[in-house]
Order: C-alpha cells, then sequence, then structure tokens
C-alpha cells in the first residue's frame, strides 16, 4: 500500500480567466520514500501539498492516503485524516508562543482524544528523536529557527502520520540550519517516515532520493520512485 | 447489520476520528484568553460592569429588605388584630364592648387593647376652622394599647384608669406633628370634639400599627361621657405567647363574638409587612435594566474583539485544522473562549458588586447580604451572553478555508 496517491488530480482556481494550479497530475508516493518537490515559484508545489493533505479538495482526480480516498469525504472524516494520517511542517512553523516546546508538539495529538499525559508522554520521546529533549520547557521565543522547526517537525512526526508533509521548511533559516533539518528529515526517513519536501532549496533537491519537478502547475520530471 | 455497515461506510477505514476532549477544550479557551491578557481585561470589562450592576442593585435591596424583616421581627411577629368585618346582610359589623374581656381570657394571650370610633376632630384651638382636620382621626383607647402594642412615648404618659376619665389626649407621631405639639407637659390643650383636652403623651411611630401614627387617643370613659362615642371596639389589638400564635389565630373570632364569628377578621400586622417587604421591588427594575444593558454592550464588546482575533489568529486556526481539527472543534474553541472571557468578567463584576453591597450595608448599620441564587443568575447570565457573542466569530473561525487560513499569514 503506498502512504500517498494522487491520479489525475487537477486543481481550478475560479475567476475570468480560471486559473489552473494543477493539471492532471498522478504521483504516487510509496510508504518509506522521502521525495522532494521542486519547481519555480508558482509551479504549483504548495498546491500540490495542500491538496495531498486535504487541506484543499481537487476539482477533479482523486486523492489516497494511505489507502483511503479523500476526496469526497465531508469535512468531519478530512479531519479525522489530518489528525491520524498526516503530519505537516511549515516555513513559517506556526507554534503556539505562549506553549512550551513539549506542549507544542503535544498538540500534534491533541485532536486524537488522546487524555494530556499521554499526549506528553509521547511528545517528550518526539522531542527527543529530534534532539532537543534539553529545550523541553522552553517556548518558541527562546528558541533559535533552526530548534523552532525541529520542534515543528517533531509535532509532526509524533502522532506517527502515513505521510509527513513540508512545505518550504528550510525557507526561513540559514544555511546552516536548513542543512541540520535536511540531515534531521533524512534519519526520520531512514527510521521509516515518509517524506514528501516542497522546496526551492537546491541542496534539498540534490541530496533526496527521488525529485519530482514540477512546471506550470505540471510535474516535467520525476527521478523515479525506489524499487 | 446494516446500521453498522453504513457507519462503518461513512468512517474513514481507519475508523479513527477527529476528537477533541472537553477538557482540552476548556485549556484551549484558557490559553486564548491569557495569550492576551491585556485585551481580555478590556473586553471583559463590560460584562463586568454589568454584573457589578445587577449584583450590587439585587444585593443592596436584599440586604434593605433582610433589615427591613429583622425590624419586623424584633417588634414581634407574634401581635394579631381583631376588627369588625363585614354582616351577611353587606353591613358593618359591630363587636361587642365585652370582645377585649373575652380575648384577654384566652390562655395564651399577653395581653389585649382595644380602640373605639369617636366621631369627633380635633384642632390645635378653637380658632381653627372645622375643616381643617388635619386627617387627624380619633380614637378611645384603653390603657394596655401601649404595652400591647410595644410602642414607646416620645414625651409624656399614655393613658392610665385614671386620665382614661378626664379630658386628655395621647397624640400619634404624626399627629402631634400636624398639630404643632411638641410639649405634654400637661399644659398644652387641644380643641377635641367641642372640649378643651389636655396632651398627656406624645407616642413615637408604631411601626406595627402605622395607622394610629395619625391619630388623638382618648380615654372610653371619657369619649363615653363627653364625645357620645358607643364604646364598641373598631379593633383588637392582641399580644399572644408566639408559640401558639396559630392557636390563637384559630379561636380568636370566635372568642371576640360567639354570636357571629363570620363577622370577625383577624390580621397579622407582621406577616403583612414581611410579604410588602418581599414585593417591594419597583425601585430595582430600572437598575437592573441598565445592568441588563451594560451586559449587552459587554457581549458586543466580547463579540467585537473575537472577530479580530479571528482575524490575527487565522495561521493558528489553519494550524489547527491541519492537525485535525474539525470545524465544529474551531468553532467550539471560539465559543469556549468568549464565554470564558464573560465568566471571568462575570466573576469580577461579582466580586465588585458584593464588595459595592458591603460597602453601602455597612454605611447604613445593615447586615450585608447577597444571596446565591442571584451571583449564580448574574454569572449564568454573563457566559450565556458571552456564548452568544462568540457564535458569530465562531463561524467564521470555522469556515475559514484550512489552506487560505495557512497561506494568508
Amino acid at each position: 500500500m503506498s502512504a500517498l496517491e494522487l491520479a489525475a488530480a487537477t486543481k481550478e482556481h475560479p475567476g475570468s480567466p480560471p486559473v489552473t494550479a494543477l493539471r492532471s497530475v498522478t504521483l504516487t508516493i510509496g510508504e518509506g520514500e522521502f521525495a522532494a518537490l521542486v519547481g519555480p515559484s508558482g509551479s504549483g508545489k504548495s498546491t500540490l501539498l495542500a491538496i495531498a493533505g486535504t487541506l484543499e479538495r481537487p476539482t477533479s482526480g482523486s486523492v489516497r492516503i494511505a489507502g483511503t480516498a479523500v476526496a469526497h469525504l465531508p469535512d468531519r472524516e478530512l479531519a479525522a485524516v489530518r489528525a491520524h494520517r498526516i503530519g505537516f511542517v511549515f516555513q513559517q512553523f506556526f507554534l503556539v508562543p505562549t506553549l512550551s516546546a513539549l506542549d507544542n508538539v503535544a498538540s500534534g495529538l491533541l485532536y486524537r482524544g488522546i487524555p494530556a499525559e499521554q499526549r506528553r508522554q509521547a511528545a517528550r520521546d518526539a522531542l527527543a528523536t529530534v534532539g532537543l529533549s534539553h529545550r523541553v520547557r522552553h517556548r518558541p521565543g527562546q528558541l533559535s529557527g533552526g530548534e523552532q522547526q525541529r520542534t515543528a517537525i517533531a509535532r509532526a512526526l509524533v502522532g506517527k502520520p502515513a505521510v509527513i508533509l513540508a512545505d518550504e521548511p528550510t525557507g526561513s533559516l540559514d544555511t546552516a540550519s536548513g542543512r541540520e533539518i535536511l540531515v534531521l528529515l533524512g534519519s526520520l526517513n531512514a527510521a521509516g517516515s515518509t517524506i514528501l519536501v516542497a522546496t526551492h532549496d537546491p541542496e534539498i533537491a540534490s541530496a533526496v532520493p527521488r525529485t519530482v519537478r514540477l512546471r506550470d502547475g505540471a510535474i516535467e520530471s520525476d527521478s523515479g520512485s525506489m524499487p | 447489520m446494516s446500521g453498522r455497515l453504513r457507519r462503518e461506510a461513512q468512517q474513514p477505514r481507519s475508523g479513527h476520528r477527529s476528537r477533541l476532549r472537553p477538557a482540552d477544550t476548556g485549556a484551549l479557551a484558557a490559553l486564548g484568553v491569557a495569550g492576551r491578557p491585556i485585551r481580555a481585561l478590556l473586553s471583559a470589562l463590560g460584562i463586568a460592569l454589568g454584573v457589578a450592576t445587577l449584583v450590587a442593585v439585587l444585593g443592596i435591596s436584599g440586604s434593605s429588605r433582610a433589615q427591613l424583616i429583622a425590624q419586623i421581627d424584633a417588634l414581634g411577629t407574634n401581635m394579631l388584630t381583631v376588627t369588625p368585618g363585614q354582616s351577611l346582610t353587606g353591613g358593618q359589623a359591630v363587636l361587642p364592648s365585652t370582645a377585649p374581656a373575652m380575648v384577654r381570657r384566652i390562655a395564651p394571650v399577653q395581653s389585649a387593647a382595644a380602640i373605639g370610633q369617636v366621631n369627633a376632630n380635633v384642632y390645635r384651638n378653637d380658632r381653627i376652622p372645622a375643616v381643617n382636620t388635619d386627617a387627624i382621626t380619633v380614637f378611645s383607647a384603653q390603657p394596655s394599647l401601649l404595652q400591647t402594642l410595644q410602642g414607646h412615648l416620645a414625651r409624656g404618659r399614655f393613658l392610665n384608669p385614671a386620665t382614661a376619665r378626664l379630658p386628655a389626649v395621647v397624640l400619634g407621631a404624626s399627629a402631634a406633628a400636624a398639630l404643632g405639639v411638641d410639649r405634654a407637659d400637661g399644659t398644652t390643650q387641644v380643641w377635641l370634639g367641642g372640649h378643651w383636652f389636655a396632651v398627656a403623651g406624645i407616642l413615637e411611630p408604631l411601626p406595627l400599627a402605622s395607622e394610629l401614627d395619625r391619630t388623638a387617643l382618648v380615654g372610653f370613659p371619657v369619649a363615653r361621657r363627653l364625645l357620645g362615642a358607643s364604646g364598641s371596639p373598631a379593633e383588637i389589638y392582641v399580644r399572644t405567647n408566639p408559640v401558639s400564635v396559630a392557636a390563637v389565630t384559630g379561636v380568636l373570632a370566635a372568642t371576640a363574638d360567639p354570636a357571629a364569628p363570620q363577622n370577625v377578621t383577624i390580621g397579622n400586622p407582621a406577616d403583612a409587612l414581611t410579604a410588602r417587604a418581599h414585593a417591594s421591588v419597583a425601585f430595582q427594575s430600572l437598575f437592573l435594566g441598565l445592568g441588563a444593558i451594560a451586559l449587552l454592550i459587554g457581549g458586543i464588546g466580547i463579540a467585537n474583539v473575537m472577530v479580530i482575533s479571528v482575524l490575527e489568529r487565522r495561521g493558528e486556526i489553519g494550524l489547527r485544522r491541519a492537525l485535525g481539527a474539525t470545524r465544529t472543534h474551531i468553532a467550539v474553541q471560539f465559543i469556549a473562549e468568549s464565554a470564558l472571557l464573560a465568566l471571568a468578567g462575570g466573576a469580577g463584576g461579582a466580586v465588585l458588586g458584593g464588595f459595592a453591597t458591603a460597602v453601602y450595608a455597612t454605611a447604613r448599620h445593615w447586615h450585608a447580604v447577597v444571596p446565591a441564587p442571584t451571583l449564580a443568575a448574574a454569572l449564568t447570565a454573563a457566559v450565556a451572553v458571552g456564548a452568544v457573542a462568540g457564535v458569530y466569530p465562531a463561524l467564521r473561525a470555522a469556515r475559514l478555508s484550512p489552506a487560505e487560513a495557512l497561506r494568508t499569514v
């Protein structure tokens, strides 16, 4: 079973003239893969990631996450898919400034209805995985950019999702911190996580096993999935 | 079986659901409020003022009522009145003149005293035109009246068996004021029913028998002799043993007029006053209305702040949707936050209102009373206003598309 499957996924934004952000994209990300979406601004990377993450519905085509077709699910069930199957990492981190790193990570399990103590325990483990055991009680404002993004990655992986979707995870970081994040993502992938990264950082693109190049909303090239 | 299949068909294949625990909803609301403390303080202020007004108005009027009832209780709730009612034929009934003596023979009755109708008017002197009665009524009274009413004299003495035979008069508090009499040493005389009567005493106001405050009281014998009164009682005041009030009430009519007990009306002035105190809400409604308006304006303030908050927190809303929150979870979070703001404001207002009540009551030497149901009702109203105020912002937050919410930050 593949972690993520897009079949002829198309996204049109209504208007005059209508804008086609994604043209009949067919893409399969297998379990345990680490792939990068690359392409210039406006090529449809973010739209593809949003559709893959069920944050947006495709105009046509189908999306399956861990085998579940999501294109026509009602909001309640899409939310359930996001809560249980998908981990998101954003360029702007989106950490809650008044919460400690631990509680920010624990909020990754908030909408699963898990008791707070269990959430915190899992969050402690996830912070250890990203190497931030010494920053558990710190608030985002007391962390460096790289540490904040590692906290956000811990929040994405705390629920052991089928796939982690990262939109420009190094976009707000300096080169050194960006490299650290890339190394972290690589080691998470080595430990079994399925990761899809949208980036225009050539360093990431070259370091990732599979590169999918987008242009004008269509796949221009795909270095191919692992055997 | 088919029902179960249908249910499974509605679920994602994994069977996992998006779920937010109630305790976590509360924590989210607290997080939202605590995250912007100054803004929370300002937006809760309106609700606080509204609740403070409601609590203070109800507290002060409740304290004043409690004080009044305590005063009535101190006067004794064991006083009863006997008056002639309507006879069966519709005319005014008459109590037998033996009634006071009969009533005194009821064992638990401690004292009883009658007053009798006198067809006379009282004037400061004989030059006053007859129409200027100052609305003062003249009654004959038995000497035991003062003790039965537990009344007090401002000046002079009450009637006694000796002065009851002489042209002497005791004036009620407002009657004395109306006549301009402030001496009761026997040198002051008033013109009563065509005779000079010496003022023997002036009463203090009688809270349990305020109808006597504007009367002039003379003795039964002198009323019969000089003023042509019949001597039949117009009203009998009865003081009983406090534990036997009900028993005495039951036999009073038959004792006062054994021939026609149905013509006798029994009253309990303390009960009547207490009931009136409980019913005195007239002056409250204006202030309660003001409090309600303040509460409403507070609610509008909270709605405004929450709308702005939703605009500012699009990123957080997008994040929560990405973490698996349903639209309902988002809406509930904002409604809970709004209700919590109002609850905080309401609690502050309750303290403020309680404090105002305490200050006012202390200044008047009352015992401050803020009834618990009042507090509960005020807080409930505040939370309800807050929750309603949160509905529109919450729906706006829930309606945001997650991708758009994340993109616009």
